[in-house]
Protein backbone atom coordinates (compact mmCIF):
# COMPACT_ATOMS: atom_id res chain seq x y z
CA UNK A 1 0.00 0.00 0.00
CA UNK A 2 1.20 3.45 -1.16
CA UNK A 3 0.14 6.57 1.32
CA UNK A 4 1.54 10.07 0.52
CA UNK A 5 1.32 12.66 2.94
CA UNK A 6 2.43 16.29 3.08
CA UNK A 7 3.43 18.22 5.60
CA UNK A 8 3.22 22.30 5.82
CA UNK A 9 3.80 25.03 8.28
CA UNK A 10 0.87 26.28 10.55
CA UNK A 11 -0.59 29.44 9.17
CA UNK A 12 1.34 32.16 12.25
CA UNK A 13 4.75 30.53 11.48
CA UNK A 14 7.09 32.37 9.44
CA UNK A 15 8.52 30.89 6.53
CA UNK A 16 11.46 33.04 5.02
CA UNK A 17 11.77 30.36 2.39
CA UNK A 18 8.29 30.83 0.84
CA UNK A 19 8.69 34.18 1.09
CA UNK A 20 11.97 34.56 -1.29
CA UNK A 21 10.42 31.89 -3.84
CA UNK A 22 7.09 34.52 -3.82
CA UNK A 23 9.67 37.43 -4.53
CA UNK A 24 11.68 35.07 -6.77
CA UNK A 25 8.16 34.60 -8.86
CA UNK A 26 7.20 38.02 -8.77
CA UNK A 27 10.61 39.04 -10.21
CA UNK A 28 10.09 36.56 -13.16
CA UNK A 29 6.86 38.24 -14.01
CA UNK A 30 4.33 35.54 -12.42
CA UNK A 31 2.56 38.54 -10.66
CA UNK A 32 -0.92 38.12 -8.34
CA UNK A 33 0.80 36.36 -5.95
CA UNK A 34 -0.26 36.75 -2.29
CA UNK A 35 1.95 33.98 -0.76
CA UNK A 36 3.55 31.02 -1.26
CA UNK A 37 3.93 28.30 1.50
CA UNK A 38 6.78 25.47 1.04
CA UNK A 39 6.09 22.06 2.73
CA UNK A 40 7.15 18.35 2.28
CA UNK A 41 5.93 15.43 0.66
CA UNK A 42 6.17 11.86 1.47
CA UNK A 43 5.52 8.89 -0.35
CA UNK A 44 5.47 5.94 2.00
CA UNK A 45 5.16 2.15 0.47
CA UNK A 46 3.90 -0.37 3.30
CA UNK A 47 3.38 -4.09 3.79
CA UNK A 48 -0.10 -3.43 5.01
CA UNK A 49 -3.19 -4.76 3.11
CA UNK A 50 -5.83 -2.25 5.80
CA UNK A 51 -6.48 0.57 4.69
CA UNK A 52 -7.61 1.69 8.37
CA UNK A 53 -4.40 0.47 10.25
CA UNK A 54 -2.16 1.91 7.47
CA UNK A 55 -3.69 4.80 7.95
CA UNK A 56 -3.20 4.80 11.79
CA UNK A 57 0.67 3.69 11.83
CA UNK A 58 1.12 6.94 9.02
CA UNK A 59 -0.44 9.09 11.49
CA UNK A 60 1.69 7.95 14.66
CA UNK A 61 5.38 8.21 12.07
CA UNK A 62 3.86 11.55 11.55
CA UNK A 63 3.23 12.32 15.40
CA UNK A 64 6.09 10.44 15.98
CA UNK A 65 8.71 11.89 13.86
CA UNK A 66 7.70 13.12 10.00
CA UNK A 67 6.03 16.45 11.46
CA UNK A 68 7.25 18.71 14.54
CA UNK A 69 3.66 19.50 15.82
CA UNK A 70 4.92 22.80 17.87
CA UNK A 71 5.13 24.13 13.63
CA UNK A 72 3.99 21.87 11.39
CA UNK A 73 0.32 19.94 10.05
CA UNK A 74 0.37 16.49 8.63
CA UNK A 75 -2.93 15.34 6.12
CA UNK A 76 -2.97 12.11 4.27
CA UNK A 77 -3.70 13.13 0.93
CA UNK A 78 -3.72 9.76 -0.83
CA UNK A 79 -3.77 5.50 -0.55
CA UNK A 80 -3.36 3.34 -2.80
CA UNK B 1 33.52 15.12 38.27
CA UNK B 2 32.58 13.32 35.51
CA UNK B 3 31.08 13.95 32.03
CA UNK B 4 29.83 12.31 29.01
CA UNK B 5 29.93 14.03 25.44
CA UNK B 6 27.64 11.92 22.68
CA UNK B 7 28.78 11.64 19.33
CA UNK B 8 26.32 11.59 16.79
CA UNK B 9 26.92 10.47 12.79
CA UNK B 10 27.91 14.31 11.84
CA UNK B 11 28.48 16.03 15.32
CA UNK B 12 31.56 18.03 14.40
CA UNK B 13 31.88 20.18 17.92
CA UNK B 14 32.13 17.10 20.03
CA UNK B 15 35.79 17.03 20.16
CA UNK B 16 36.08 20.50 21.21
CA UNK B 17 33.91 19.87 23.81
CA UNK B 18 35.92 17.45 25.16
CA UNK B 19 38.86 19.86 25.19
CA UNK B 20 37.15 22.19 26.80
CA UNK B 21 35.99 19.99 30.12
CA UNK B 22 38.88 18.51 30.39
CA UNK B 23 40.91 21.84 30.33
CA UNK B 24 38.22 23.08 33.26
CA UNK B 25 39.07 19.76 35.40
CA UNK B 26 35.95 17.39 34.08
CA UNK B 27 37.14 13.19 33.45
CA UNK B 28 35.29 13.24 30.24
CA UNK B 29 34.07 10.14 28.32
CA UNK B 30 33.28 10.24 24.56
CA UNK B 31 30.24 8.02 23.86
CA UNK B 32 29.17 6.79 20.61
CA UNK B 33 25.09 7.10 19.61
CA UNK B 34 24.63 3.39 18.91
CA UNK B 35 25.74 3.11 22.39
CA UNK B 36 22.52 1.73 24.88
CA UNK B 37 23.93 3.20 28.55
CA UNK B 38 25.90 6.79 29.46
CA UNK B 39 28.49 5.97 31.62
CA UNK B 40 27.64 7.46 35.34
CA UNK B 41 27.94 11.47 34.70
CA UNK B 42 27.29 14.49 36.29
CA UNK B 43 27.12 16.02 33.14
CA UNK B 44 26.16 14.96 29.84
CA UNK B 45 26.67 17.02 26.81
CA UNK B 46 24.71 16.67 23.11
CA UNK B 47 27.40 18.84 21.00
CA UNK B 48 26.77 20.94 17.73
CA UNK B 49 27.45 20.11 14.41
CA UNK B 50 25.15 18.35 11.58
CA UNK B 51 24.13 15.24 12.99
CA UNK B 52 22.45 12.53 10.32
CA UNK B 53 23.44 15.94 7.76
CA UNK B 54 20.16 17.67 9.05
CA UNK B 55 17.78 15.11 7.45
CA UNK B 56 14.22 15.79 7.77
CA UNK B 57 14.66 18.41 10.79
CA UNK B 58 17.51 19.22 12.44
CA UNK B 59 18.31 16.89 15.24
CA UNK B 60 15.24 15.09 14.98
CA UNK B 61 17.12 11.70 13.65
CA UNK B 62 19.70 12.38 16.51
CA UNK B 63 16.38 12.83 18.60
CA UNK B 64 15.27 8.98 18.48
CA UNK B 65 18.68 7.36 18.17
CA UNK B 66 19.84 4.26 20.42
CA UNK B 67 21.86 6.19 23.11
CA UNK B 68 19.26 9.12 23.81
CA UNK B 69 16.87 6.92 25.32
CA UNK B 70 18.95 7.08 27.82
CA UNK B 71 20.46 10.82 28.05
CA UNK B 72 16.09 11.24 28.39
CA UNK B 73 16.04 9.32 31.63
CA UNK B 74 19.19 10.68 32.68
CA UNK B 75 17.17 14.21 32.04
CA UNK B 76 14.24 13.36 33.38
CA UNK B 77 15.46 11.74 36.80
CA UNK B 78 17.12 15.44 37.11
CA UNK B 79 20.56 15.13 35.89
CA UNK B 80 22.17 18.25 34.31
CA UNK B 81 21.98 17.69 30.34
CA UNK B 82 23.58 20.38 28.13
CA UNK B 83 22.64 20.72 24.53
CA UNK B 84 24.57 23.06 22.42
CA UNK B 85 23.84 24.34 18.93
CA UNK B 86 23.20 21.28 17.12
CA UNK B 87 22.45 19.67 20.44
CA UNK B 88 20.04 22.42 21.40
CA UNK B 89 17.94 21.35 18.36
CA UNK B 90 17.96 17.78 19.61
CA UNK B 91 16.65 19.12 22.67
CA UNK B 92 14.11 20.62 21.11
CA UNK B 93 13.01 17.66 19.22
CA UNK B 94 13.26 15.11 22.01
CA UNK B 95 10.28 17.46 23.75
CA UNK B 96 13.17 17.74 27.00
CA UNK B 97 13.25 22.07 26.18
CA UNK B 98 9.82 23.28 24.63
CA UNK B 99 9.86 25.12 21.13
CA UNK B 100 11.55 24.79 17.77
CA UNK B 101 14.45 26.04 16.37
CA UNK B 102 13.65 27.20 12.73
CA UNK B 103 15.60 28.62 9.37
CA UNK B 104 17.17 31.76 9.80
CA UNK B 105 15.36 34.72 9.73
CA UNK B 106 17.06 36.10 6.35
CA UNK B 107 18.43 32.52 5.25
CA UNK B 108 21.51 33.36 6.04
CA UNK B 109 24.59 30.92 7.81
CA UNK B 110 25.32 32.65 10.46
CA UNK B 111 28.55 32.43 11.80
CA UNK B 112 30.15 35.34 14.48
CA UNK B 113 30.65 36.35 18.11
CA UNK B 114 28.01 37.69 19.75
CA UNK B 115 26.81 38.83 23.04
CA UNK B 116 24.53 37.13 25.14
CA UNK B 117 22.77 38.46 28.55
CA UNK B 118 22.21 35.90 31.22
CA UNK B 119 18.27 35.79 31.97
CA UNK B 120 17.92 33.73 35.01
CA UNK B 121 21.33 32.78 37.42
CA UNK B 122 19.25 31.00 40.04
CA UNK B 123 20.35 27.40 38.59
CA UNK B 124 23.44 25.74 38.51
CA UNK B 125 24.61 26.65 35.23
CA UNK B 126 25.26 30.12 35.99
CA UNK B 127 24.55 30.83 39.96
CA UNK B 128 27.56 32.75 41.36
CA UNK B 129 28.62 34.14 37.72
CA UNK B 130 30.02 37.21 37.90
CA UNK B 131 29.32 38.52 34.43
CA UNK B 132 26.04 39.71 33.12
CA UNK B 133 26.99 39.90 29.64
CA UNK B 134 29.50 37.23 27.26
CA UNK B 135 30.73 37.20 24.58
CA UNK B 136 30.10 33.91 22.56
CA UNK B 137 30.81 32.14 18.96
CA UNK B 138 27.44 31.34 17.16
CA UNK B 139 27.75 29.43 13.82
CA UNK B 140 24.23 28.04 12.29
CA UNK B 141 21.73 28.08 9.70
CA UNK B 142 18.69 27.02 12.18
CA UNK B 143 18.65 29.22 15.94
CA UNK B 144 15.69 30.93 14.74
CA UNK B 145 13.93 29.92 18.54
CA UNK B 146 10.46 29.22 17.77
CA UNK B 147 6.94 28.55 20.32
CA UNK B 148 3.18 29.37 20.33
CA UNK B 149 1.99 32.16 22.70
CA UNK B 150 0.98 29.80 25.45
CA UNK B 151 4.48 28.30 25.52
CA UNK B 152 5.88 31.56 25.55
CA UNK B 153 3.88 32.79 28.51
CA UNK B 154 4.47 29.35 30.44
CA UNK B 155 8.41 29.76 29.89
CA UNK B 156 8.56 33.16 31.04
CA UNK B 157 6.38 32.83 33.74
CA UNK B 158 8.78 29.69 35.15
CA UNK B 159 11.70 31.68 34.48
CA UNK B 160 12.65 29.33 31.41
CA UNK B 161 15.08 31.80 29.50
CA UNK B 162 18.66 31.12 30.05
CA UNK B 163 20.23 34.00 27.64
CA UNK B 164 19.33 36.69 25.41
CA UNK B 165 21.23 38.12 22.51
CA UNK B 166 21.89 41.52 23.42
CA UNK B 167 24.54 44.10 22.59
CA UNK B 168 28.35 44.55 24.88
CA UNK B 169 26.50 46.59 27.53
CA UNK B 170 23.59 43.80 27.71
CA UNK B 171 21.28 45.67 25.50
CA UNK B 172 18.22 44.02 23.99
CA UNK B 173 17.03 45.13 21.02
CA UNK B 174 16.13 43.55 17.80
CA UNK B 175 18.48 45.07 16.14
CA UNK B 176 21.29 42.74 18.04
CA UNK B 177 18.68 39.73 17.40
CA UNK B 178 21.11 37.87 14.87
CA UNK B 179 18.50 34.90 13.59
CA UNK B 180 15.21 36.50 14.41
CA UNK B 181 14.15 34.16 17.62
CA UNK B 182 11.44 35.45 19.42
CA UNK B 183 12.23 37.78 22.29
CA UNK B 184 15.89 37.51 21.32
CA UNK B 185 16.06 34.03 22.91
CA UNK B 186 19.67 32.63 22.53
CA UNK B 187 19.32 29.61 25.16
CA UNK B 188 16.62 28.09 27.50
CA UNK B 189 15.74 25.48 30.12
CA UNK B 190 13.28 23.02 30.91
CA UNK B 191 11.09 23.76 34.09
CA UNK B 192 13.44 22.33 36.02
CA UNK B 193 16.40 24.18 35.23
CA UNK B 194 18.49 20.99 34.83
CA UNK B 195 18.53 20.81 31.09
CA UNK B 196 20.18 23.88 28.49
CA UNK B 197 19.70 24.07 25.58
CA UNK B 198 21.55 26.99 23.76
CA UNK B 199 22.95 28.15 20.25
CA UNK B 200 26.04 29.78 21.32
CA UNK B 201 29.19 27.82 21.54
CA UNK B 202 31.25 28.03 24.83
CA UNK B 203 33.70 25.82 23.80
CA UNK B 204 35.08 27.98 21.29
CA UNK B 205 35.93 30.99 24.03
CA UNK B 206 38.30 28.83 26.22
CA UNK B 207 41.37 30.34 24.73
CA UNK B 208 42.41 34.46 24.94
CA UNK B 209 45.10 33.63 21.91
CA UNK B 210 42.66 31.99 19.73
CA UNK B 211 39.11 33.76 20.79
CA UNK B 212 38.11 34.49 23.74
CA UNK B 213 37.65 33.88 27.53
CA UNK B 214 33.98 34.29 28.28
CA UNK B 215 33.95 30.32 27.78
CA UNK B 216 36.26 29.75 30.54
CA UNK B 217 34.50 31.57 32.65
CA UNK B 218 31.39 29.59 32.27
CA UNK B 219 32.56 26.09 32.23
CA UNK B 220 35.14 27.30 35.56
CA UNK B 221 31.72 28.70 37.23
CA UNK B 222 29.77 25.19 36.19
CA UNK B 223 32.20 22.65 37.30
CA UNK B 224 32.87 24.58 41.04
CA UNK B 225 28.75 24.48 40.93
CA UNK B 226 28.86 21.16 40.61
CA UNK B 227 31.06 20.24 43.18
Amino acid sequence: MKISVIITLKKDVLDPQGKVIQQTLDGMGFDNINEVRQGKYFEINMNEKDKKIAEKKIEDMCKKLLANLVIENYRIIDVQ
Amino acid sequence: MKSSVITFPGSNCDRDMDVALKKFGFKNKMVWHNDSEIPKSDLVVLPGGFSYGDYLRCGSMASKSKIMKSVINFANSGGMLMGICNGFQILVETGLVPGVLLRNKYLEFICKNVFVKINNKKNTYFKNINNKVFELHIAHNEGNYFCTKDQLKEIENNEQIAIKYCDKNGKIEEEFNPNGSIKNIAGIFNKEKNVLGMMPHPERMIDSSLSGEDGSLFFNNLINNLK
